[in-house]
């Protein structure tokens, strides 16, 4: 099929004016929410309903051509950068909150959906748990594609804790129901965090929970990330599973401080923000608990959240960490990595080392719960080499978490950023693994092709001949 | 019809286990997998196997690390066996179906009970699914032999990690179709303080249910929220853990008084009531039916087994009921399950087992994507074949 008859198909599909070609409009969706990768596709469909993505995922097919599906954009690590020869669908359009059913504690959605607009639509008495920074304009479709998490996961677990139910269409255009109670594989599990590689969720089914009844929300600061980390690791081993558990080092404090004036002690090495939720005789028990706890670790000063609004400005200040960096550096890059969370101490000291070695900064924001490190790593892209010496870096520390026994991402993803890590964390025979997962939901290799797996490979048939596949007649990849 | 096994084996190693399996692919031979024996009567009946591959000799506790509350199990450790070195750091892993616990040995009159990845192969689980999820929700990374002799890992050992697909969920609750689970790191919680159970009953299965809806939309974090239903009478039961157990359950008390329900009270000696709600998810000498409905269907699942001369015990707040009947009431009560309810028959006669398919009807096109993945994870169909839905 040649590119003006897909586009045709695609039109068909969709209509007009929601398939561009134009390389103006065409540039808006080159890059998502990791702007150092930016690829034009072929050309982008915005899709209104199920059954438009059903047919341009169906012509895509038919056409042999592959495709990326994308949701907000906001993902940070390439896993929506279009392909070159391919076709870009945006789910923009869905956003439809198709059944909101409290009794059965469930709610179904259009992937285009916000991540806080479901919460919004099942308050004030449930809540949806997965909370990433980005909520107000990430995409559930994009929650579900990376297997999100938030501050508050380390409590309420992540997007795959959530999804019971999906439709997926997947690279043939073959439409499926997966069901999380249904008997049989849990595809579902396997489908939810594959990044857009197994096919695109055209309708999500929820589980909400209901709104905790009492929070209580502090702030410590420690003079040490050392002790803020003991503090953490008393806390979690007293039994106490806090809703959230979040620590800054010192220059983080120093960037969000300057971004929302909330009055952070800028003389301190850690800010540990503690959030304890859930039913009242519980909060409060434990709330005295943890704030012992953080004294006899060390604590210089421990703010409690008096109101709602004094919360809120904890909240905002953690938020603001990553977009404040901007005040003290021209640019940054932000990692994502997960250790075990007893070898905090030795990890940011190895980041320290490595950061003097390189000669830059870089500041600290912690999910201390999980353990889920996200270092930003500061450069001036004015100075000749320095952005690839960022990068360098930031390289080096995720393999360091790796080394500590950790994860080369904990909620960011693979995407087309990382795969070159996935070899540092998975020898050849886990990938080969992968790659039968792979094979089984999109043997054509045609959703999301480039990601995730460190190096192109194709399916081979199962059963039957071998079978040249377009790709490897082209060069671009190659049978394993 | 008992199956000739010829040749158990029992590998010690990882290794050994992976070798054994791609041996027997390689001679055009199935494989059979066990685990502590507590389930095997779970699934269809395969086509005979002359192998069977026993993980009993992977049996350890490989890392239990206790400040990051995870642990790192080979899958013929028992649970309880695990537990009880859990429980020596203060912590448990969530997962608590029936044959597992303390006592479970004594029991069934054997020195078996269940292994780790016995439960994960069957997704089996326990009251306590309802605040920690199942055992899919609970494991962190997976070691897994194919039948190709390739051993290979996913996930990792710590508890939030999104690089690469997630195979242990694909692995959880597949029967042994795909390859045999050789180890699971899994996510522990620490033992709560103490419990407390508030408990209440009635005759009518609309008032339990509505009782049970109430409690699941309070923002109590019950750790357990049941069901239970035999003889024309019901009991609504919520299990409250942590600072100040007993408190909570007579708040929760109190939401059962208001709905209507009789004989309301809290105990916090309730180990023994829970322990009930485990047993009834097994059946003896019937046929237990797990029961997946949405919960605002909680009552017409109640009312089914009623009609059947059955009795339920149930998660209320996940839709998750295990209903027990007499063999020859099996037909009838899925006839009278409530629309959009499925059944997977797990304990039963064989003779009932042989005369049906215990997974039910299944969608086509999810069925044709799931005989796609077992094409791939086991080529060979080596893999406790014909156990699965559809005959995988």
């Amino acid at each position: 099929m040649s590119t003006s008859a897909l586009v045709s198909r695609l039109e068909a599909a969709c209509g007009e004016e929601y398939v561009l070609t134009h390389p103006h409009a065409l540039a808006t969706y080159g890059s998502d929410g990791l702007a150092q990768y930016h690829q034009i596709p072929v050309a982008v469909a915005r899709p209104g309903t199920a059954q438009e993505v059903h047919a341009v995922v169906r012509a895509c097919y038919e056409a042999g051509v592959p495709w990326v599906a994308r949701g907000a954009g906001t993902g940070l690590s390439g896993g929506a950068l279009p392909v070159a020869e391919g076709v870009l669908i945006a789910l923009s359009r869905l956003r439809r909150i198709l059944q909101v059913d409290l009794d059965d504690g469930c709610i179904v959605v259009e992937p285009g959906v916000t991540n806080l607009a479901i919460s919004r639509a099942v308050a004030p008495t449930h809540f949806f748990p997965p909370d990433p920074s980005s909520q107000i304009v990430c995409s559930i479709g994009g929650n579900v594609a990376e297997n999100s998490g938030g501050a508050h996961c380390f409590k309420y677990g992540f997007t795959t804790n959530y999804v019971v139910g999906l439709e997926v269409v997947l690279s043939d255009g073959t439409v499926v129901e997966l069901d999380r109670d249904a008997p049989g594989y849990d595809l579902l599990g396997a489908f939810v965090g594959s990044e857009g590689t197994l096919g695109v969720a055209t309708r999500i089914r929820l589980r909400v929970i209901p709104v905790p009844e009492s929070t209580r929300t502090l702030v410590a600061f420690f003079e040490h990330t050392s002790q803020a980390g003991d503090a953490v690791t008393e806390i979690v081993g007293a039994g106490i599973v806090p809703g959230a558990i979040e620590m800054m080092d010192r220059l983080s404090i120093r960037a969000a401080e300057a971004a929302t004036h909330a009055g952070y002690r800028l003389d301190a090495g850690a800010a540990l923000i503690v959030e304890l939720d859930g039913p009242e005789e519980e909060c409060t028990a434990r709330f005295d608990h943890v704030m012992a706890l953080c004294h006899e670790a060390g604590a210089q000063d421990i703010r409690v959240a008096k109101s709602e609004d004094e919360r809120a400005l904890i909240w905002k200040t953690r938020r603001a960490a990553f977009a404040a960096m901007g005040r003290i550096a021209p640019a940054y890059y932000v990692q994502d990595g997960v250790i075990p969370r007893t070898r905090l101490s030795e990890v940011l000291a190895r980041i320290d080392e490595l950061a003097g070695e390189y000669g830059l900064q870089v500041a600290n924001v912690f999910h201390a719960g999980d353990g889920n490190l996200h270092p930003l790593v500061c450069y001036d892209a004015a100075r000749p080499g320095e952005p690839e010496r960022a990068e360098e870096l930031a390289g080096l520390i995720v393999r360091a978490c790796v080394e500590a026994g950790g994860s080369i991402t904990g909620e960011h993803g693979v995407g087309v950023d990382k795969k070159r890590y996935m070899p540092d964390m998975f020898a050849e025979p886990d990938l080969e693994a992968f790659q039968r997962l792979r094979c089984a939901f999109d043997p054509h290799g045609l959703a999301n092709p480039g990601k995730v797996m460190p190096t192109p490979r194709l399916c081979g048939e199962v059963p039957g001949p071998y079978r040249e596949h377009p790709l490897e007649r082209a060069g671009v990849a190659e049978r394993f | 019809m008992e199956l000739q096994t010829i040749l158990a084996a029992r590998p010690a190693t990882f290794e050994a286990a992976a070798s054994m399996l791609a041996r027997a692919a390689a001679d055009g031979q199935t494989v059979r997998l066990r685990g502590g024996g507590t389930k095997l009567g779970w699934g269809a009946i395969g086509p005979e196997s002359r192998i069977e591959l026993c993980t009993g000799r992977l049996n350890k506790v490989r890392e239990h690390n206790t400040g990051d509350l995870t642990a790192v199990l080979e899958a013929g450790t028992r649970l309880v066996d695990a537990q009880e070195q859990f429980a020596t750091a203060g912590q448990m892993l969530a997962l608590d179906p029936p044959l597992a616990g303390a006592g479970a040995a004594s029991r069934s009159g054997t020195d078996l009970g269940a292994t780790i990845g016995g439960i994960v192969a069957t997704a089996d689980s326990g009251p306590v699914r309802h605040r920690y999820g199942a055992a899919r929700d609970l494991v962190v990374g997976m070691t897994v032999a194919l039948s190709d002799g390739t051993i290979s890992q996913s996930g990792g050992k710590v508890i939030k990690n999104v690089a690469g697909y997630d195979l242990a969920k694909l692995f959880a609750g597949s029967f042994g179709t795909l390859g045999v689970i050789l180890s699971v790191s899994v996510r522990l919680h620490p033992v709560p303080a103490g419990t407390a159970t508030a408990f209440a009953a009635d005759g009518d299965p609309e008032a339990l249910a509505a009782a049970a809806r109430a409690l699941a939309a309070a923002p109590f974090e019950f750790d357990a929220l049941d069901i239970a239903w035999k003889r024309g009478r019901g009991t609504v039961l919520a299990r409250c853990c942590g600072a100040d157990p007993l408190r909570r359950a007579n708040r929760a008390a109190r939401v059962l008084q208001e709905a209507g329900l009789d004989d309301v009270d809290v105990t916090a000696e309730d180990d023994a009531l829970w322990e009930l709600q485990r047993a009834g998810q097994r059946s003896r000498n019937g046929a237990l039916l797990l029961v997946s409905a949405r919960p605002s269907a909680l009552a017409g699942v109640l009312r089914a087994a009623e009609r059947c001369g059955g009795s339920v015990v149930g998660r209320a707040a996940l839709g998750v009921s295990y209903v027990e009947v007499e063999a020859d009431a099996l037909e009838p009560l899925l006839a009278a399950l409530p629309a959009g309810a499925s059944g997977v028959l797990r304990d039963a006669p064989a003779e009932v087992r042989a005369a049906i398919d215990p997974w039910g009807e299944q969608d086509g096109t999810a069925l044709e994507l799931m005989r796609r993945v077992k094409a791939r994870f086991d080529p060979a169909g080596a893999c406790n074949p014909g156990v699965f839905v559809g005959g995988i």
